[in-house]
């Protein structure tokens, strides 16, 4: 039996307006605009549109500042957004390689084609608080002075660079270069496809795509990997629109690209070579792209006849739980109403610890005229 | 009639140009022509696309908001616009500057600030490709010992 009960919705529309200055806090402090947000936490924006996988910087921004900087709130308005949208079609596949660099990295090779970029990184600060910043003391004129060359026009991405010399597993198209599989219009089946895969990664939550990489470096699954290479930077979209049929050139969006090197496969037909793993992410995200690259080559364990033991290398379970929108609705609903479930738990209890009771009693009864003979 | 790299190169300006600077753009040919909304300014996502190590197969990344608009001109001429994000203004009147640029001669106002605004954000990624270019690591050996 269902029972319907009422009366919450005074209530709700009261939590509504407090949440509301509960979000704005003290009125004496200005409020953010979401322009500010967009353009001063642009990190955060980024995981916003990773997890809410929808890329708008903008909408990114306005769902932080309404969950109040909460990123799996943000990532959840992002995604209920999204649904509401006419789905257009699909880009061409990016070019990743014709990105206008601003950073890349590699730990593989020194000297490489167009250098080592360090571009915008915490990476070489030293993690001190910088207290002039809570003075809002921000130089009028930005310090970062430029350099009188650009960059190379373009960059070889690292594994192709090893690619060449056939140390490293080849990374080409299946056999006509099939549309890819889309999670988001059809239910996922196991063991899923290399696409499935990377489409819930980037999409996934990244602390727990952090922690499963984690994993497999402490032991939890066989990669020994080196960052092949790093890069963040613009890479424009492309679109064929139908009534067009050529290709429209949409804008750039920012990307990062992780491209990791692990040890050896071979088999009778192929010597060893290097395998891969790939990531890659909306925005400025190395630890998200890191991870998922990390993930990817552990995942990667049955094309490899690995030994899938752990579970960073299980399709199933990396897939059925790195989606934190699916995560926090399932354990946070505990929280809502479950006022008649719990009262026929108790009434269970109740006649369970009763039956004991008599069961004891009867118990001791029957002992008893025993002890008296 | 233009050919389809150009329409390309103007199209792909305009979607990364602000609603104002094509209006400034529009201006400067005139007065906005009359013209009628064949698709109203429509908001919606195309799913982007990456390959698996930048070049295998093909996965869904995840989607990106996507402004339309298409109109026609009194004289017939068809414009379109396509661009990232959510400004259905600034995909009105790029859509009618296509229209109007397909019939332009090519020293006309609207190419040359269309040749302007390529400038701008030609010298724009120059820019941060300079600032990204003073991060570079210039490597030197240290000859230690004998």
């Amino acid at each position: 039996m269902y029972v319907a009960v009422k009366g919450g919705e005074a209530a709700i529309l009261a939590t509504h307006d407090l949440v509301a200055e509960a979000r704005r806090g003290d009125e004496n402090v200005p409020e953010l605009g979401v322009a500010q947000i967009r353009e001063q936490m642009g990190l955060a924006c980024g995981r916003v549109m990773n997890e809410g996988s929808l890329y708008d910087p903008d909408l990114a921004a306005l769902a932080l500042k309404q969950a109040q900087g909460d990123a799996i709130e943000a990532a959840f308005l992002m995604r209920a957004y999204r649904t509401t949208l006419p789905r257009f079609g699909s880009s061409e596949p990016l070019d990743t390689a014709k990105m206008s660099i601003r950073r890349r990295v590699s730990a593989t090779y020194k000297d490489l084609p167009g250098g080592q970029v360090l571009g915008p990184t915490y990476d070489y600060t030293h993690r001190l608080f910088d207290f002039t910043l809570m003075d809002q003391a921000a130089p009028a004129e930005s310090p970062a002075r430029p350099a009188t060359q650009p960059l190379d026009a373009s960059m070889p991405r690292v594994p192709d660079i090893l690619g060449a010399e056939g140390l490293m597993e080849e990374e080409a198209p299946p056999a006509g270069d099939p549309r890819p599989f889309d999670l988001t219009r059809e239910p996922v089946t196991f063991p899923a496809d290399r696409d499935v895969r990377l489409q819930a990664m980037a999409r996934g939550d990244e602390g727990f795509m952090l922690g499963l990489g984690y994993s497999v470096q402490r032991g939890y699954g066989n990669s020994h990997p080196f960052v092949g290479e790093v890069r963040v930077g613009e890479v424009a979209v492309e679109y064929v629109p139908e009534e067009l049929g050529f290709a429209v050139d949409l804008g750039d969006v920012t990307l990062t690209e992780c491209q990791m090197v692990n040890q050896f496969a071979g088999s009778k037909e192929v010597p060893p070579q290097f395998t891969r793993g790939y990531g890659l992410s909306f925005g400025h995200s190395e630890r998200k792209a890191m991870s998922m690259s990390l993930v990817d080559r552990a995942l990667k364990a049955r094309e490899f006849g690995e030994a899938a033991t752990y579970p960073a290398q299980q399709d199933e379970f990396v897939l059925y739980h790195s989606d934190n929108v699916e995560a926090a609705g399932f354990v946070e609903h505990l929280k809502l109403p479950h006022y008649v479930d719990f009262q026929g738990e108790l009434e269970l209890i109740r006649r369970i610890r009763k039956e004991r009771e008599q069961r004891l009693a009867d118990q001791q009864s029957e002992a008893l005229p025993e002890a008296a003979e | 009639m233009t050919d389809i790299a150009t329409r390309q190169h103007w199209m792909a300006v305009l979607a990364r140009a602000t609603q104002g600077e094509i209006d400034a753009l529009l201006q400067q040919a005139g007065p906005l022509p009359t013209h009628e909304l064949l698709k109203a300014p429509e908001t919606g996502t195309v799913m982007v696309e990456g390959r698996a190590g930048g070049a295998g197969r093909r996965f869904n990344l995840g989607e990106a908001t996507v402004t339309r608009c298409v109109v026609r001109l009194e004289g017939g001429a068809m414009g379109f616009s396509y661009a990232l994000g959510r400004d259905g203004r600034k995909a009105r009147l790029a859509a009618v500057t296509d229209a109007l640029l397909q019939s332009e001669i090519e020293t006309g106002p609207l190419r040359r600030g269309v040749f302007a605004l390529a400038q701008k954000q030609q010298a724009a990624r120059e820019l941060a490709s300079r600032k990204a270019a003073a991060t570079k690591v210039d490597f030197f050996t240290l000859v230690r010992g004998g």
